[in-house]
């Protein structure tokens, strides 16, 4: 018998899931290169090459000819910094929360203390609970505990707490934790605890056992939590739209506020970005986990 | 007393989870009370918190108004809780399509020949990781009087010759549910994946061989034993949409009100805080009260980490 065997209707709606999945993604893209600026119906590419030309909102002629709208991406301003401030913010929230999540697993996996199953529970709140829930609550914090620390030292100006990138990346580690606890407690999990043993039978004392047996074999839990954390970083929406403040607007902040009013192919031009970048990356990871994969 | 730090698991333990244990309790142990004290409270003329303790604001939430015609001094005035059941049934119906949809292609996968399995999830995750927002957008573009599906429909229809009226689907209530669906797709199918991936062959071959058709072998050994993935998948979809509201927000245009939308509007435009929290408590405990049920009864696996 044939292990791969699958049925007919099995295969058909594999491909009409896929189908649904991505046909968005092919619209988005193919619009980035609309000549309409008022991007309501696909007029064509923009035809040729040379200075701007606009013929009522089509552009007839551009500099970068098809690609005008990525040409108008790269001299945003607004653009730029939004996307400074989300990998800011991704960098530092995902190192955090790898660090003091992989600390947590260790705790949970191979220690016993009194506060252990009050640590578990409390890992477990932000997968149960909606993040509006989240984002509103951390507002609410922020938001009293500035008032109170503003009034009581009688800070004025530039000079008072208000919300902004640290506020961001604060939240960010806090709803980022759990995943990476979770990620490698099941990594640790499956690890024999006989090798540290053995380890230390054999005369390394605890420091070295953790940087020679524990932590190369729970490496690459660490890396898919901080992939993880990363992803989920960037991704989010809620948690950084209730405690994001002026100065620190996230890429997917930038965008929800251009869907409230005039989009113009400049934001599919963006997404067509994101979805490379993804795309690549996605790539990467897999050509990465088969090397690491084939020795065996 | 380094050395006895060195001796004492427990107190190693300890040290090694406070970071995080403090992350937690800061910003969301001290974020929820906060939330519950403000929910009991007032607000004054600039949408600021005056404490206190009065349940007015759930009085209201549950629909028992102040504010009646007819000159009685109560009423049932079922806006909110209209709002509420509409945010339940779009979870319900949202977490039942995303089942139907992402099982024969999680099936699919998992019984991709293993050398194929890692590109079939690669074109799983390239949608997931494309921003929630942008995805929004995309079937802002699909769906509008203008847009491409009405534009495929009245092509066709003209190449027959029929009459084509553009069909209104943007701000629509079905629109916000293709919109969620599509959002959450992927979040249950790589959970499914994962307990699926972990059949192994013999077993399918074992129930052959005990004669077992392929649809009692579904039935019998398949489904079960990825009940843990779908479980995962549920909590995944189920309680993300009950709090969304950008969704609602772009492909609902004002038609479709959800607990989501409620709430970021009385912490911004409305400027009612406290209202917003006791929404924003009473969806919390709707989302608790249908995870505790629904994991009590087909438990709780390590699939939740598959995405």
């Amino acid at each position: 018998m044939n292990p791969y065997r699958r049925h007919p209707f099995i295969r058909v709606a594999t491909f009409l899931v896929y189908g649904f999945l991505y046909a968005p993604i092919i619209v988005l893209v193919l619009y980035a290169f609309n000549a309409s600026r008022t991007n309501i119906l696909f007029e064509g590419f923009v035809p040729s090459f040379g200075p701007l030309q606009m013929d009522g909102s089509l552009v007839t002629q551009s500099p970068c000819g098809p690609f005008h709208w990525f040409c108008e991406l790269a001299g945003n301003r607004q653009v730029g910094e939004a996307a400074r401030n989300t990998l800011t913010i991704a960098f530092i929230s995902t190192l955090t929360s790898t660090v003091i999540g992989t600390m947590a697993a260790i705790a949970i996996q191979r220690y016993n203390f009194k506060i252990k199953p009050f640590a578990q529970l409390s890992l477990y709140i932000p997968i149960v609970i909606p993040e509006i829930v989240m984002g509103i609550g951390i507002l609410t914090l922020f938001s009293q505990l500035f008032g109170v620390i503003n009034e009581s030292l009688g800070l004025v100006g530039d000079a008072r707490l208000s919300l902004g990138i640290g506020t961001v990346i604060v939240s960010h580690i806090a709803f980022s934790v759990p995943f990476v606890t979770l990620v490698v407690q099941a990594r640790l999990s499956g690890f024999d605890k006989s090798f540290e043993e053995a380890a230390m039978d054999l005369g390394a004392n605890e420091r070295v056992t953790f940087w020679r047996v524990t932590l190369p074999t729970i490496l690459p839990g660490v890396l898919s939590g901080g992939l993880l954390a990363f992803t989920l970083s960037l991704d989010d929406f809620v948690i950084t739209f209730f405690t994001t403040g002026p100065g620190a607007t996230t890429l997917p902040i930038y965008v929800y506020g251009l869907l409230r009013r005039i989009v113009t192919p400049e934001v599919n031009a963006l997404s067509t970005v994101w979805i490379a970048i993804v795309l690549t990356a996605v790539i990467l990871l897999q050509t990465l986990q088969s090397r690491e994969a084939k020795p065996q | 007393m380094l050395k006895r730090l060195r001796e004492n698991k427990s107190a190693q333990g300890t040290l090694l989870v406070s970071p995080t244990l403090a992350w937690m309790i800061v910003l969301l142990i001290i974020p929820l009370i906060l939330t519950l004290i403000i929910s009991f409270g007032t607000r004054d003329a600039d949408g600021g918190v005056i404490y206190g303790f009065s349940f007015h604001n759930y009085i209201r939430l549950f629909g028992i108004s102040s504010d009646c015609p007819d000159g009685q001094t109560t009423c049932f005035d079922p806006l909110y809780v209209n709002i509420l059941g509409r945010s339940l049934s779009l979870a319900f119906w949202t977490t039942l399509i995303v089942i139907s949809l992402a099982y024969p292609l999680a099936y699919f996968v998992a019984r991709a020949h293993p050398k194929r399995r890692s590109t079939f999830l690669m074109l799983v995750l390239v949608p997931l990781w494309t921003n929630f927002v942008i995805r929004v957008y995309a079937w802002m573009m699909l769906l509008r009087e203008q847009g491409v599906i009405n534009g495929i429909i009245g092509w066709v229809a003209a190449r027959f010759g029929l009459p084509f009226e553009p069909l209104q689907m943007l701000y629509t209530p079905g629109a916000v549910l293709v919109g969620m669906v599509y959002e959450f797709l992927p979040f249950m199918i790589l959970p499914i994946f994962t307990s699926l991936e972990k059949i192994d062959n013999p077993l399918y071959e074992a129930a052959a061989d005990l004669g077992a058709n392929p649809f009692r072998t579904f039935l019998r050994v398949t489904l079960p034993l990825s009940m843990p993935g779908v479980v995962a998948g549920t909590i995944l979809v189920f309680i993300p949409v009950m709090g969304t509201f950008i969704v609602s927000d772009i492909l609902g245009g004002r038609q479709v009100i959800l607990v989501g939308n409620l709430i970021q509007n009385q912490f911004l435009s409305a400027r009612d805080p406290t209202f917003g929290s006791a929404a924003s408590l009473i969806l919390m405990i709707m989302t608790l009260i249908v995870t505790y049920f629904y994991t009590r009864k087909f438990g709780f696996g390590e699939e939740i980490v598959a995405v």
